[in-house]
């Protein structure tokens, strides 16, 4: 006789995201939050400065939200959420989780300085960078998260960026916080039970979250699951966590790493690439992918 | 309590008699003593707030203004350098109808670099919808603190208290504290008609589509334009509990003067002292000192002017291109108002350098012995 399976449903069915939001077809932001609120219910309020989801929300007097959104300057995503858990604290609510929400360029570049004045303070806030890698809200401007080899509005083909990434895991991990962790959209359970776990922990935790971008990564809408999924699996973003800065633990160990290749040949923004540039952009994630597998001590 | 304090420990005093529960702050001479004691005073529970030690003054705004919209009162201080790197989130603050009260230690902008005192720091603030009061003496800085979280709160504007680098940060002067069950009775706790909260979710200072942006702004100046009757009643409210008036203004001696230096800050304390003396000669000065500068109070400086043939306006701080700012902003007020009084522009004491009873003379030396200004500012004290 057959062995009954049954199936046990993880991710809470509850919607903190409403319809009629703004994002774009495919917006791995939007998402993002939907799958992130999941896991932290409605007890959450959230800061958003500059960035897709200033617009994603919807325009005043709406929102897409069932939390409350204070939408912040572009660089203050941390210190304002430092700002409100302290308030909240100090009229009697210890409870609500407070969320700052922000691109790579409100993390990366002109917010960096707050969120590390933050994690060195270890507010009690989660920082959830959604990564798209490129800032897509004013029309695909090169970002420090933006990836070597891309084209962006402002590194145009015949000058496509020539640095990699920063490494704002590296970064935010040398702070020491009580949690770090990476999250993909095409791993939902995975995210949802990093934002749960991330809620029990007090201090600083930081989530960085890799959003396709159909627009800007010129791939169509109905990929961007399969470009997350393929990010994880080539190693270009792999799925882990950092605990107090020191324990480095991978959350989904890949046998066989695909050619960096399948990735690029999805999107747009790669279409340029000669052999030998992807023979150094391969080369680039191997690098990568045994740094981390040696400080994950695999 | 009598005590002996400095005037930036009147801003310290001010922020804990007024029960301020979070602070954010980064040090920058000469504001520093304000932080300082906040700091002690938080860590001994004397304060019960939050101190957030943050990494730059911009963040120092940020973190105020995301505790004052989940409900919290809010203080900060800081002084040039820091209050220009604030400005974006001045505006944010009182866009984003955030009372947060603030002490600015008046300090010359670099380069070159300067700790001394002049007011373009805060002037260049002017236009951010902040109120912004300039005091004159420590006993000020204190009842201002306290006076200006009441308008701000009741209004939802934020204010800013501007004190002179060293001639009124450094000084010390016995300073009647009040204490703190009368301050209690004088200015209940902060509950501001909307807060962050998931009890009642809402989106706070979302795109904004021109359909309603206009509206938002025509509130505000509608709520600035309640400030200066708010200031006289609020004034008279803490006279009467505490005996000391504040108020838009200061006049000394205008009623019958023929001749009233405007002045603003530590300035307008010297001013008096030559005021005595031209009195003494028979020449009939007097010394309006301007107090609350934004909003601008209109109809007090009206009044009083309108009644003297000439006036000096004595100005530290410039407009490039343009006049002294308060020399700009009094004659817009006399503008189209009969009788006008000649008004004279006169810029000194910028980056510190002292203005002295000889500055005094030598302005009005000018003003008394001219029908008008041969120049459209008349620059006393500097190396040409």
């Amino acid at each position: 006789m057959k062995k009954e399976r049954k199936m046990t449903l993880t991710i809470p069915q509850e919607e903190l995201i409403s319809t009629g939001h703004l994002a774009c077809q495919g917006c791995g932001a939007a998402l993002a939050m939907r799958l992130a609120l999941k896991g932290l219910g409605q007890r959450t309020a959230v800061c958003i400065p500059a960035c897709c989801w200033s617009v994603i929300d919807g325009p005043f007097p709406h929102s897409s939200l069932g939390i409350p959104i204070y939408h912040c300057a572009f660089e203050t995503a941390a210190s304002s959420a430092s700002g409100v858990k302290a308030g909240l604290e100090m009229v009697g609510d210890s409870e609500t989780t407070v969320l700052a929400w922000a691109g790579d360029g409100g993390t990366f570049d002109i917010g960096l300085q707050a969120l590390s004045g933050a994690a060195e303070r270890n507010e009690d806030i989660i920082y959830t960078c959604y990564d798209n890698e490129a800032y897509m809200n004013t029309g695909i401007q090169r970002s420090s998260a933006t990836p070597l080899g891309a084209w962006t509005t402002t590194t145009p083909v015949k000058h496509y960026k020539k640095h990699p990434k920063k490494d704002i895991i590296g970064i935010m991990a040398a702070h020491r916080p009580p949690y770090v962790a990476t999250a993909s959209v095409a791993y939902p359970e995975d995210l949802v039970k990093k934002f749960k776990k991330a809620k029990e922990i007090k201090g600083t935790r930081f989530i960085h979250v890799l959003a396709p971008c159909p627009v800007g990564w010129k791939s169509r809408p109905e990929d961007t699951i399969k470009l997350a999924r393929l990010a994880v699996q080539t190693g270009y973003f792999p799925l882990y966590e950092v605990e107090d800065g020191e324990k480095w633990m991978l959350n989904l160990k890949i046998k066989e790493r695909k050619p960096i290749a399948e990735y690029l040949k999805l999107q747009g923004r790669f279409r340029h690439l000669k052999d030998d540039e992807i023979a150094m952009l391969q080369k680039e994630v191997d690098a990568q992918w045994e740094r981390l597998l040696k400080k994950c001590g695999v | 309590m009598k005590k002996v304090i400095m005037g930036n420990h009147a801003l310290s005093y001010g922020a804990m008699l007024s029960r301020t529960q979070v602070i954010a702050a980064y040090p920058i001479t000469p504001q520093t003593q304000v932080v300082e004691l906040l700091s002690e005073m938080c860590a001994d529970g004397t304060l019960n707030a939050k101190f957030i030690k943050v990494e730059s003054e911009h963040s120092a705004m940020a973190a105020c203004l995301g505790a004052s919209l989940a409900g919290a009162r809010t203080f900060t201080a800081t002084s040039s350098q820091g209050l220009a790197l604030m400005h974006e989130l001045l505006h944010w603050a009182s866009g984003g109808r955030m009372p947060v009260v603030m002490g600015n230690i008046n300090r010359a902008m670099a380069p070159g670099w300067s700790i001394w005192t002049d007011q373009n720091d805060s002037l260049s603030q002017r236009d951010t919808g902040w109120i912004q009061f300039y005091c004159a003496s420590n006993q000020e800085v204190l009842d201002t603190v306290i006076q200006a979280f009441k308008v701000s709160e009741k209004l939802m504007i934020p204010s800013m208290i501007v004190l002179d680098a060293f001639a009124l940060s450094h000084t010390y002067e016995v300073v009647e504290v009040p204490d703190q069950e009368k301050v209690d009775a004088f200015l209940p706790p902060f509950n501001p008609p909307f807060r962050l909260t998931p009890d009642d979710p809402h989106a706070f200072g979302g795109l904004t589509s021109p359909e309603h942006y206009f509206e938002l702004r025509y509130k505000l100046q509608k709520g600035m334009e309640k400030v200066p009757a708010l200031v006289e009643e609020t004034g008279k409210e803490y006279q009467k509990m505490f005996g000391r008036y504040l108020g838009q203004v200061e006049e000394y001696l205008c009623d019958d003067a023929e001749f009233i230096f405007v002045t603003s800050g530590t300035a307008g304390y010297t001013a008096r002292v030559v005021v005595d003396e031209f009195r003494e000669k028979g020449i009939k000065a007097g010394n309006l000192r301007i107090k609350l500068f934004r909003p601008f109070p209109f109809e007090k400086v009206r009044s009083i002017l309108s009644k003297v043939p000439k006036v000096a306006v004595v100005d530290r701080n410039i407009s490039y291109g343009h006049h002294g700012i308060f020399y700009q902003e009094v004659k817009s007020a006399m503008y189209g108002q009969p009788p006008q009084p000649v008004i004279f522009g006169f810029i000194t004491g910028l980056g510190g350098r002292d203005i002295t009873r000889d500055t005094f003379k030598e302005i009005a030396d000018y003003a008394l012995s001219k029908s008008q200004a041969e120049e459209e500012i008349v620059w006393t004290g500097v190396k040409k």
